[in-house]
């Protein structure tokens, strides 16, 4: 017999544990997916988590996608942490790009050690700027959060659009829809000769290292943490529930701003219409995984980077379209969300002949 | 003079059949919520609808069957977020974003090799009205069965709320969950029936798009109408005659994008195409700034879990 009981108090150890248990549901549940596509599932699955990384090159692909991930979701940590439903990441990468992109090209032509500091600073600027309107009418017009944050993540992908198409398209680029290059002093300094894993990476760790500071030693991240419990624990307290949205969402738009400048300055070295596939969205389920913890959302990114990368060598080797990685990381949040019942309730397993016998 | 009259009768007609899908799919959502369920996948079962129609349609030939399975992808997709909110007792919001991507995903997988097959001609009903009438033919006649469904649905959602017994347990378990358990009603299954009804509709809703309004599938074609008909259930503040008014309004706005693009107006395409989307969030303002209206209006039990002692 089953008996299943409320906690009291959830156990810190399986807090951590479960984003495990459903990391294997999901590789279990992909399995079962490509065997129904028709794909040998061991197979598919090595391709998809093993061979990516199993050289130098794959690894540091890795990391390349990981860090936006993990710039974003430590930046979401802190609104899901108080209760902001921050879900338009995704547009303040983007407009943090554009911005960015925008100094970048003005120094198109020009070199200097001064150049790159402002790019990154126009991205992070750019982004808090953006994630500013959905906070701004969250407290004084009372709209709810979701809904703007997320119709702006289509107007800022309108605007990029607009700006390469338009204004900003290079003039030697025969109409593509590109700006030009930015120059060598706008882009992100490499690590390793020959592979694309770049200095934006220090920024993501240095974006950890604060953001534990900031939730673990601060008074700030106090009012974040108890905000999030209880918000009539928050009022009683006497904490400013409105700057501490306002700061939160900028934060949040901060991190997303800059790890759209990372990727434009990095790897892509220009804007287009496609500088992300989906970072801003895909780093909420980081954000989850990571348990909204600093050093689990490094953990969380690499997993979820993986997806990104597996699902790109299974369309190269097995033609499996590349959106299994999209069915992944929504399998992923399921899973997790799933297991979180284990946290909240206890699952008994009576013996019945055992206590048919003390009777 | 005739003839900008015939005009405007077809743009109010092209008006209405853009509004269909956001209609059909704030109304499904709207008794979700009205039952104190928030689910956010609306775009995600959309999308999900529209491909199980369209792949059914190529295969099986019959649009009957295209329609009827695309809602009942709805229904076995918004499934896994019943189970997960319902018995599991998960968080609404992350289970209904896990529920878009992992549809958008999910459609795109199936889609793949549907991509570039044309569509089959959807049939419309009394075609040799629509043009022997001149204004009023283009509004009212030569549409599809949906369209028909769509603009009765309001209607019929509006009765089955405010007149009907079961109408009455929807709400009562939305704005006051425990009292209703008290009364013997069965929370859990009530949401589960109001979150299945919602997803058999935005299937419909997106079986729509790749079957009537656009006979093809292109991935991601759904493009945010779910999350427009999610901001729409706010706007008519949880009232289903107010959903049909918004729909036409936002089915307006897309309808003259395209036309004033057509017309060759100066402001840039992307401007025109962001308007439906701007236009939501300034909608949004000027509804919430009443907060003791919407108070009144949301179903009191909106997004939060009920657990009940066994």
């Amino acid at each position: 017999m089953i008996k299943i009981e409320k906690r009291n108090d959830v156990p810190m150890a399986l807090y951590f544990f479960t984003p495990f248990i459903a990391i294997i549901l999901t590789i279990l549940g992909g399995g079962i997916i490509f065997y129904i596509l028709g794909f040998n599932p061991i197979e598919a699955l090595k391709f998809y988590f093993i061979t990516p990384i199993s050289n130098l090159y794959g690894f540091s692909e890795l990391l390349l996608k990981a860090t936006p991930l993990c710039l974003i979701a430590i930046g979401l940590s802190f609104c899901f942490k108080s209760n902001n439903w921050n879900i338009g990441a995704e547009g303040q990468l983007t407009f943090g790009a554009i911005v960015g992109g925008g100094v970048a090209l003005l120094f198109y032509n020009q070199e200097g050690f001064y150049i790159l500091p402002l790019v990154i600073l126009a991205g992070a600027i750019g982004g808090m700027f953006f994630a500013l309107i959905p906070a701004i009418l969250k407290t004084y017009f009372n709209t709810n959060e979701i809904l703007v944050s997320l119709m702006l993540v289509y107007v800022s992908k309108l605007l990029l659009d607009y700006l390469v198409v338009g204004p900003w398209s290079n003039p030697e680029g025969f109409n593509f829809p590109e700006t030009r290059q930015f120059s060598d002093s706008s882009r992100m300094p490499l690590l390793f000769e020959g592979l694309r894993i770049h200095a934006g990476i220090f920024l993501a760790l240095a974006a950890v290292m604060l953001s534990w500071f900031i939730l673990y030693k601060t008074y700030l991240g106090f009012q974040i943490k108890v905000s999030g419990l209880s918000l009539k624990t928050a009022k009683y307290a006497g904490f400013k529930g409105k700057t501490m949205i306002l700061v939160v969402f900028m934060i949040s738009g901060a991190c997303a701003g800059l790890a759209g400048v990372g990727e434009i300055t990095g790897p892509i070295g220009q804007l287009h219409r496609m500088i992300s596939p989906d970072y801003g969205f895909t780093a909420i389920i980081v954000a989850f995984l990571g348990r909204l913890n600093p050093f689990g959302i490094i953990f969380a990114s690499l997993v979820v980077a993986l997806t990104y990368l597996g699902a790109e060598t299974a369309q190269i080797f097995l033609q499996i379209p590349k959106y299994t990685g999209q069915v992944f990381q929504g399998m992923i949040l399921f899973f997790l969300l799933a297991s979180d019942y284990l946290l909240f309730f206890k699952v008994k397993i009576l013996n019945l002949k055992k206590n048919e016998l003390r009777h | 003079m005739s003839l900008d009259i015939s005009f405007i009768g077809i743009l109010i007609g092209s008006i209405m059949a853009s509004s269909v899908p956001l209609i059909l799919a704030a109304s499904g959502e709207l008794i979700t919520e009205r039952s104190g369920v928030l689910n956010l996948g609306v775009e995600g079962m959309m999308i999900i609808g529209a491909i199980s129609g369209f792949a059914l349609m190529v295969i099986t030939d019959n649009l009957f069957i295209a329609i009827v399975g695309s809602m009942l992808s709805g229904v076995i997709i918004s499934l896994i977020f019943g189970f997960l909110t319902q018995s599991l007792l998960t968080n609404h919001v992350a289970t209904g974003l896990a529920l878009t991507i992992f549809g958008i995903g999910l459609s795109a997988m199936l889609g793949k090799n549907f991509v570039g097959i044309p569509g089959k001609e959807f049939p419309i009903l009394f075609s040799s009205l629509k043009e022997s009438i001149p204004f009023f033919g283009p509004i009212l006649f030569g549409h599809s069965i949906v369209l028909y469904f769509a603009f009765a649905l309001p209607f019929l959602t509006n009765y089955f709320l405010k007149k009907t017994k079961l109408g009455l347990v929807v709400r009562a378990v939305g704005d006051s969950p425990v009292s209703a358990s008290n009364q013997g009603i069965n929370v859990i299954l009530v949401r589960y029936c109001c979150i299945l009804y919602g997803g058999a509709m935005c299937g419909l809703a997106g079986a729509y798009l790749s079957l009537i309004y656009t006979p093809q599938w292109i991935e991601n074609m759904t493009a945010g109408r779910g999350w427009i008909a999610l901001a729409l259930v706010v706007f008519a503040t949880w009232s289903p005659i107010k959903v049909l008014i918004g729909a036409l309004i936002f089915g307006g706005i897309t309808i003259l994008q395209l036309h004033m693009q057509a017309i060759g107006f100066r402001i840039p395409v992307q401007f025109l195409s962001a308007l439906p989307y701007l236009m939501t969030i300034i909608v949004l303002v000027v509804i919430s700034r009443d907060s003791r209206k919407i108070k009144l209006n949301t179903p009191t039990s909106l997004g939060r879990i009920f657990y009940k002692e066994k």
